[in-house]
């Protein structure tokens, strides 16, 4: 090598090569022995029914109702779910985007439900709005109603266990995003006249807009790929017959890997299918600087 | 355009927890007045002109339009309007919108919102970018858009916070006299925040000197200029050599003071006597050297143009400034002297 020459490392760089990338590579490597290959491995397993040709498993799933119906019984829970999420996160995170006493405290109690994990939600649930619970004793205590409301093992209770698991989710997001987006542009639009409404949904909404798709897009396929508490406080052979339940049976318990491998996909292709639509909507939204230091 | 004679602060107070930010301001401001409040980062200047825009509540004293108090009005129901220091513009509106915003929000039938938006568009010399986003525009263009819309509403009170402080020395030089010129063709009153003298002194008709939430001075450009109330306000206009000495006599209208090493006469600000503890305040520019004058020794000398900056200390070890027209050298021996009427002597404050 000419002295004059550049080093080896300068000449990579300058093709845009970073040596020290080369220390992701047993993560690479994990990744795609972990997740890429049983993935791989699944696709071509949903090709490979007993009976019915490379598409067999697809047909078996689409043309029984039984099955095919899991499909809207989970957006019918997941999508109302992954929107009162975002709705209800919006006007708290606006609320708490600056600074007040007793902030941390609050932040902690909206986002304490993370920690719980789906079960022990799913057993205060059954506690609390059972036919036997708090809320029901409460309202017929008070002679609002004669018989017990029913909130578990129906469609509400896994509802309610999304909104109670997904809502900090999307709050803690909101609030990011919300803090991001610099102050000084209310006041702006303050000092031009404008009240708190118009402050809020033309100059703060459009600038949140895309942290809101975003936001949407997380909080759905956590929701969509509901299990447990479509289990322990739904009605798992019916109304609350989600698509996880429907993979989980083919899976283990007629050992039809096949369709189980089938339905995983579907599920793969509904939540690509909506991340898709939103990502879509977002896009026509500015989604550049919001000025502020998030 | 809600015309009025005089906007009053009377008292105007702001307190953060125990720390008054901004203690007891009281002024008059005319209408067609351009007041700058001067003053060094976190004298309170930027709290002042948040508590004229409504953004910060007052913790104590009133704003007064005329007959009409105003403190009590949020920011909306004001009418004045404001250029922040990041200029604070919609990143997701054109510039056309950007500027329409207030017009928008005042309901004006919309053949008027367009017509006044693209005439401050046109004030501001904007016209070829009107359909661009702020991100696409330079520093100096947003800094217009800023003004464009705060001034397309016609407002009582236009209120500026170091709107040039984001820009580079020449472009800054440029604004400045666009903002005075808009000043002057518009009729405008203004108020305008800076810690920059200079940008003050050149701009503003009155200019109020603030420091640790307090009014130092108020008065014209030449007042502050030539006749500073105190040596903290001389410190901010420019006299860098503050040299604390004692009085020893005083000869009609002068005093003789005098400190390690030297002896100067300067003119009292307030009566004086000897063994009086002072500062004595003078200008670069008014330490010549000279022949008998004070001994001092060179050590830095920076060039400036017309002349050269010198650093030099005094046999003690008193650092003066000092202007030249020939370029010493480092290490050089030489003297220096100021004329008595230049040499500001202040009580020097129990701080």
């Amino acid at each position: 090598m000419t002295p004059d020459r550049p080093a080896w490392r300068h000449r990579l760089a300058e093709r845009g090569i970073d040596r020290q990338l080369l220390l992701l590579l047993p993560a690479l490597l994990a990744v795609l022995l972990l997740f890429i290959y049983p993935f791989g491995y699944g696709l071509g397993l949903s090709f490979q029914p007993d009976h019915g040709g490379v598409l067999g498993a697809y047909r078996d799933f689409f043309t029984d109702a039984y099955q095919r119906d899991t499909i809207g019984t989970t957006l019918r829970l997941s999508l109302p779910a992954a929107l009162l999420n975002v709705m209800a996160s919006v006007p708290i995170a606006y609320r708490m985007r600056g600074r007040f006493r007793g902030k941390r405290t609050l932040t902690i109690v909206l986002v304490v439900p993370i920690t719980l994990g789906t079960v022990l939600t799913a057993e205060g649930l059954l506690n609390f709005l059972g036919p036997t619970g708090w809320f029901n004793r409460t309202l017929m205590a008070a002679g609002l109603t004669d018989t017990p409301l029913r909130l578990t093992n129906n469609y509400w209770g896994v509802f309610l266990s999304l909104v109670i698991t997904g809502f900090p989710f999307a709050f803690l997001l909101i609030l990011s995003y919300l803090s991001g987006i610099d102050p000084t542009l209310e006041r702006a639009a303050a000092t031009l006249g404008a009240g708190w409404w118009p402050r809020f949904h033309r100059i703060t909404l459009p600038l949140l807009a895309p942290g809101l798709a975003t936001t949407f897009c997380l909080t759905f396929v956590l929701a969509f790929s509901v299990f447990p508490s479509a289990v322990l406080v739904g009605d798992p052979a019916g109304a609350t017959r989600v698509i996880s339940i429907a993979a989980y049976h083919a899976a283990y318990e007629t050992y039809d890997y096949p369709l189980a491998s089938a339905i995983a996909v579907v599920m793969g292709a509904v939540e690509l299918a909506v991340v898709a639509a939103v990502l879509g909507l977002r896009s026509l939204f500015y989604t550049g600087s919001t000025g502020g230091k998030g | 355009m809600t015309a009025f004679r005089q906007l009053r602060l009377d008292g105007v107070t702001r307190r953060f927890g125990d720390r008054a930010a901004l203690s007891g301001l009281s002024l008059t401001i005319d209408r067609g007045e351009f007041i700058a409040l001067l003053g060094p980062s976190g004298c309170g200047k930027s709290t002042a002109l948040n508590c004229l825009a409504g953004l910060l509540p007052l913790s104590a004293g009133g704003i007064w339009q005329d007959d009409q108090r105003l403190d009590t009005l949020p920011p909306e129901r004001r009418g004045f309007g404001m250029v922040f220091q990041s200029y604070a513009l919609f990143p997701h509106l054109s510039v056309r919108r950007n500027v329409a915003f207030g017009l928008q929000m005042r309901r004006l039938p919309r053949a008027d919102v367009r017509r006044r938006t693209d005439e401050a568009i046109r004030l501001v010399r904007l016209e070829e970018h009107a359909t661009k986003l702020p991100a696409q525009l330079s520093g100096g263009q947003q800094q217009r858009v800023a003004i464009a819309r705060a001034v397309v509403l016609e407002p009582s009170l236009v209120l500026m916070d170091e709107p040039l402080s984001n820009l580079d020395a020449k472009l800054r030089l440029e604004m400045r006299t666009e903002i005075r010129r808009l000043h002057q063709s518009l009729g405008l009153t203004t108020v305008y925040v800076t810690h920059d003298q200079e940008e003050a002194l050149s701009m503003a008709d009155r200019l109020v000197v603030l420091r640790e939430g307090r009014v130092q001075q108020v008065g014209t450009p030449e007042e502050l200029h030539t006749r500073p109330a105190n040596r903290h306000v001389a410190d901010f206009m420019g006299y860098r050599n503050l040299l604390p000495l004692r009085v020893t006599g005083t000869h009609g209208g002068l005093v003789a003071v005098e400190g390690p090493g030297l002896t100067l006469r300067g003119t009292p600000a307030v009566p004086l006597s000897a063994g009086d503890r002072v500062v004595a305040a003078i200008r670069p520019e008014d330490l010549r050297p000279g022949d008998d004058g004070v001994p001092v020794t060179v050590e830095v000398v920076e060039y400036q143009g017309r002349e050269v900056a010198v650093e030099a200390r005094t046999d003690q070890g008193v650092p003066v400034h000092v202007r030249a027209v020939d370029r010493p050298a480092p290490g050089d021996k030489i003297t220096v002297r100021a004329d008595p009427a230049r040499v500001l002597v202040f009580p020097e404050e129990a701080s």
